[in-house]
């Protein structure tokens, strides 16, 4: 099928939980292989995104990094998708925002229980972190939002499948959680 | 002139004295709400309930009903105002649902949903708030507080006490309890006060009693809070 659509995911400051559960929707992701392409993606290894028509996105932005892939996608992807709490609002990881980044360094990499060979990572190689975590929102513009920690198997198919058939997307009542 | 309004072309009696909110609650007409409760004086304070009053906004909860008024509520541009009005909130706090026992019964949360709201649209603040844990039963997190002062005047109003206030002014504004310490533990309050279970938040927790029911079959999972709101709420007229 030439005209199938192409898909981008990818996780920033996020868990993947959001990935799993969109592979929840089990069987129902062979109807959705018939229409759609995956492009980057965890379920690719395709490491860089070209043109795509919709970018699925989990997690909030904690490092430089994120930035830019977030930005890649922004730049690649026709629909930009906010995936899960994380990308809406920081979620779980943004409740590092309350502490300074140096305490977390130094509780994780030099005081902290356990702790061998203290030092702080320095190796260039790594992404610099950014001194809170964010949400997607406020780097680039987001077109829709999926909320939920994580946004059920349901939810993935229902968007999906109303923007893949040409309907303004609607997340019913029992879809819409932030737990 | 008999005493009715109209409430969205529908006509809706009042009796004298009630105010929008209490005239609509009792025909059955939900109006989104979190600072107002039927049991207490209205504070007017979180603007939900804003409707708009012969072309006036106004807040239903504390506008004296009157008769012959013209009152628009569910509208799309209320409806777009409510939505954005919970996102401020939202975004003024740290409301990290997947982490607070209070997901599902949170009334704050609920009128999100109802509204459907997505996303938080606003950029988030991440105030620095503090946990009160001192008190052997009931819990502070003053992280998911919206100043409703549901506790303040439940306190004041009915438990003849006065543990709570808010102090301060804009992003300074805050809850406080009444005592030299600040702390909560060498307050008055008991676990059983009104002003320990009124909370539409997860503001006050009463401790030890987390999770009893699992996610996802809580009050709002599957129940709209208008429903739940008016089920609670409406009594009939004169009573």
């Amino acid at each position: 099928m030439a005209n199938k659509l192409r898909i981008a995911t990818t996780s920033l400051a996020g868990c993947f939980g959001c990935h799993m559960s969109f592979l929840d929707i089990d069987e129902r992701i062979i109807a959705l292989a018939d229409l759609v392409e995956f492009d980057r993606s965890p379920l690719t290894d395709i490491e860089h995104a070209s043109h795509c028509d919709i970018g699925l996105i989990e997690g909030g932005v904690c490092n430089s990094e994120n930035v830019h892939v977030l930005r890649e996608f922004r730049k690649n992807c026709k629909i930009l998708v906010a995936v899960g709490a994380c990308a809406i609002n920081g979620g779980l990881p943004a409740m590092r925002n309350f502490i300074p980044l140096e305490e977390c360094l130094n509780e994780a990499y030099l005081y902290g229980i356990g702790v061998e060979n203290p030092q702080i990572p320095s190796d260039i190689e790594l992404p610099l972190l950014l001194d809170q975590v964010r949400p997607q929102h406020e780097v680039v513009k987001i077109d829709y939002f999926l909320p939920g920690c994580p946004p059920s198997a349901d939810v993935f198919w229902t968007f999906l499948t109303d923007l893949l058939e040409g309907r303004q997307p609607v997340l019913e009542y029992g879809l819409v959680h932030f737990d | 002139m008999s005493n009715t309004l109209t409430i969205d072309g529908n006509t809706i009696p009042f009796t004298d004295g009630q105010t929008i909110m209490q005239a609509a609650t009792a025909a059955g007409v939900y109006i989104p709400h979190l600072c107002h409760h039927p049991e207490f004086t209205p504070h007017g304070s979180c603007k939900l309930c804003t409707v708009k009053v012969n072309g006036r906004i106004c807040s239903a909860c504390t506008f004296p009903a009157m008769a012959g008024q013209n009152v628009l509520s569910n509208t799309q541009e209320l409806t777009a105002d409510r939505k954005k009005i919970t996102q401020m909130l939202f975004v003024e706090g740290n409301h990290f649902c997947p982490s607070c026992e209070k997901t599902g019964n949170c009334q704050l949360q609920a009128v999100a949903y109802h509204l459907n709201m997505l996303d938080d649209h606003y950029p988030l603040f991440y105030p620095q708030r503090a946990v009160d844990a001192s008190h052997p039963e009931v819990l502070i997190d003053h992280n998911r507080c919206i100043f409703c002062t549901l506790c303040v005047r439940a306190s004041q109003q009915t438990d003849g006490k006065n543990v709570f206030a808010i102090s301060g002014r804009g992003i300074n504004k805050h809850l406080i309890v009444n005592a030299d310490s600040g702390l909560l533990k060498d307050t008055d309050l008991a676990a059983s006060d009104r002003a320990a279970h009124i909370c539409p938040t997860g503001a006050i927790l009463i401790k030890h009693t987390a999770y009893q029911v699992p996610i996802g079959q809580r009050l709002y999972d599957h129940q709209q809070i208008d429903q739940v709101s008016l089920a609670q709420e409406q009594t009939p007229h004169g009573e």
